[in-house]
């Protein structure tokens, strides 16, 4: 689905990523754990040409790594940025029409939104800004789904909620992996790992461990350094 | 001040203000976006009344070189944003408010070097620069003509921004220009769309000044482009309402001023000024603006 091949991120003589390899199989979750500045949040801007890089990315066989951020979304993948970035200026209704700008079947992704997240449906006509994080946070992910995306990355999701609701965003982060493949970035390792397939660890901009998510829950070396001994 | 007088002032003063309102608006939409105060667009307002004079002196019928004007207006405001501020997108805003001070003298000497800069008649035709008696008050008809077209391309522009999903786009743009890309959509496109729809209100406001005031000269959108300017800060800038209100606004002080103190007349451009500054001083973000950093419409 997803094959990422010797990426690179430098700000200016900086390296935040230090040539990765990654690999996402369809319909799996993949998580890419690290601690803040590992560079996780670099690797998915760089994936989506939201800043330089240097590499090979390709998507479903296609090589997408020149492509300007704008075709590398109409090529069917999604990015949930970190922080949410609704628009608050925007409805709850418009910030999900602008997330299928390009996709005319937008009245009937819409209806199906309100369903996976009813708390959404009752707030159509408010502003996004005026959402609790839970909502923004599911809005963002409501908005990036409205493209039909074939691979949807998600950055930082549980940044900043309450233990709650981060546990009823991966119910629906699990839910999702029926229909369309998921990268994953998390600082919040444990819950990353249990429900993805697959993990890497991310140090200092470069892979320093990768295997299966259950694997990975049972290594010292990330029991030690991020699931807390 | 009899009531006639007053009455006669206040046509006016909306007819003046509906000039500035117009001009207003595209200041207001391209700092909205881009967080530039595009100093050049006084000067696509005279791009648009020089465009119509070039059209109707090659024997164009008025109504079609008020269609080239517009359209010739449109592609130089695209072209100033794909030439001289795309390429400085991720550049410190400084550098592309000096680009646009840069544009703005290369059109007016460009100007002035292709058509001279002696003013020029424009041509208006003669139906449209007729009056009529009200009682005591005479009132030119574009005096009537130019509000009504103001208030139908401010509803147009409302609905474009607030009805259609381009509109949407770009009241996103002005909150947060990444994650725009981030939905698919090529913001570049959505930033011409901005710089086109400025370009056209102000060539529709040049024409409407050059037909009140029946001359054009390469510099004429000078002090007209710093007093719409002055017009969408007092409004609050980012904000289109405001830019109409603030134009308003303008446009009568200018007019009172002149007509209940004759003798301050040469002191009108000081005075629309000093207004904004005291208008500032009491509301730093204008009269509808709120949240800088935030962008509105």
């Amino acid at each position: 689905m997803l094959k990422v091949e010797n990426l690179e991120v430098y700000y200016g003589v900086i390296a935040a990523v230090r040539g990765i390899d990654l690999h996402v199989e369809k319909n799996n979750i993949v998580t890419l754990i690290g601690a803040n500045g590992a560079g996780k949040t670099s690797t998915l801007n760089a994936l989506v040409n939201s800043i330089k890089k240097k590499g090979k990315v390709t998507a479903n066989r296609v090589d997408i790594t020149k492509l300007p951020t704008h075709k590398v979304i109409q090529d069917g993948i999604a990015l949930v940025p970190e922080g949410r970035r609704i628009f608050v200026n925007l409805t709850v209704d418009e910030n999900l029409r602008m997330g299928a700008f390009n996709n005319e079947r937008f009245e009937v992704l819409k209806e199906e939104m309100y369903q996976q997240f009813p708390r959404l449906s009752g707030k159509k006509e408010q502003m996004g800004g005026t959402l609790s994080g839970g909502e923004q946070q599911m809005l963002a992910i409501a908005r990036a789904l409205m493209s039909e995306p074939r691979l949807l990355m998600l950055d930082e999701p549980s940044l900043g909620l309450a233990p709650k609701i981060i546990g009823e965003l991966f119910e629906t982060i699990t839910e999702l992996k029926k229909k369309i493949t998921i990268l994953l970035v998390e600082q919040n390792a444990f819950a990353a790992l249990k429900i993805a397939d697959y993990g890497y660890v991310l140090e200092n901009g470069s892979i320093t461990l990768e295997g299966n998510a259950t694997d990975l829950l049972g290594n010292d070396e990330v029991r030690k350094k991020y699931l807390g001994g | 001040m009899d009531f006639s007088t007053f009455l006669q002032q206040l046509v006016n003063g909306i007819s003046l203000g509906s000039m500035y309102a117009l001009i207003a608006i595209g200041y207001t939409m391209v700092y909205g976006t881009l967080r530039l105060i595009n100093f050049a667009h006084g000067d696509i307002m005279m791009v648009g009344a020089f465009f119509v004079y070039l059209a109707s002196s090659m024997g164009l019928p008025f109504p079609l070189a008020v269609l080239a004007g517009i359209t010739g207006s449109v592609l130089v405001g695209i072209m100033t944003d794909k030439i001289a501020y795309k390429p400085l997108r991720e550049a410190p805003k400084i550098s592309l408010l000096i680009t646009a001070i840069g544009i703005s003298f290369f059109l007016e000497n460009l100007f002035n070097v292709l058509f001279g800069g002696v003013p020029k008649a424009f041509p208006a035709p003669e139906y449209l620069t007729t009056s009529f008696k009200l009682g005591e008050v005479i009132l030119p008809l574009m005096v009537i003509v130019i509000p009504i077209v103001t208030v139908l391309i401010l509803g147009g522009v409302l609905w474009v921004l607030y009805k259609t999903k381009y509109g949407m786009a770009i009241r996103a743009l002005a909150f947060d220009i990444p994650t725009v890309k981030l939905m698919g959509v090529n913001a570049d496109y959505i930033i011409s769309i901005v710089f086109g729809l400025g370009s056209a209100l102000a060539a529709v406001g040049g024409i409407f000044y050059a037909i009140s005031y029946p001359s054009i000269d390469p510099l004429m959108g000078i002090i007209v482009g710093l007093k719409a300017f002055a017009a969408a800060v007092l409004g609050g800038i980012g904000s289109v309402t405001g830019a109409v209100l603030g134009g308003f606004i303008l446009g009568f002080t200018e007019i009172f001023v002149v007509a209940m103190f004759p003798d301050l007349g040469g002191y009108k451009d000081a005075f629309a000024f000093f207004f904004l500054i005291f208008v500032l001083l009491l509301r730093p973000t204008g009269i509808m603006g709120e949240d800088l950093d935030r962008g509105r419409f």
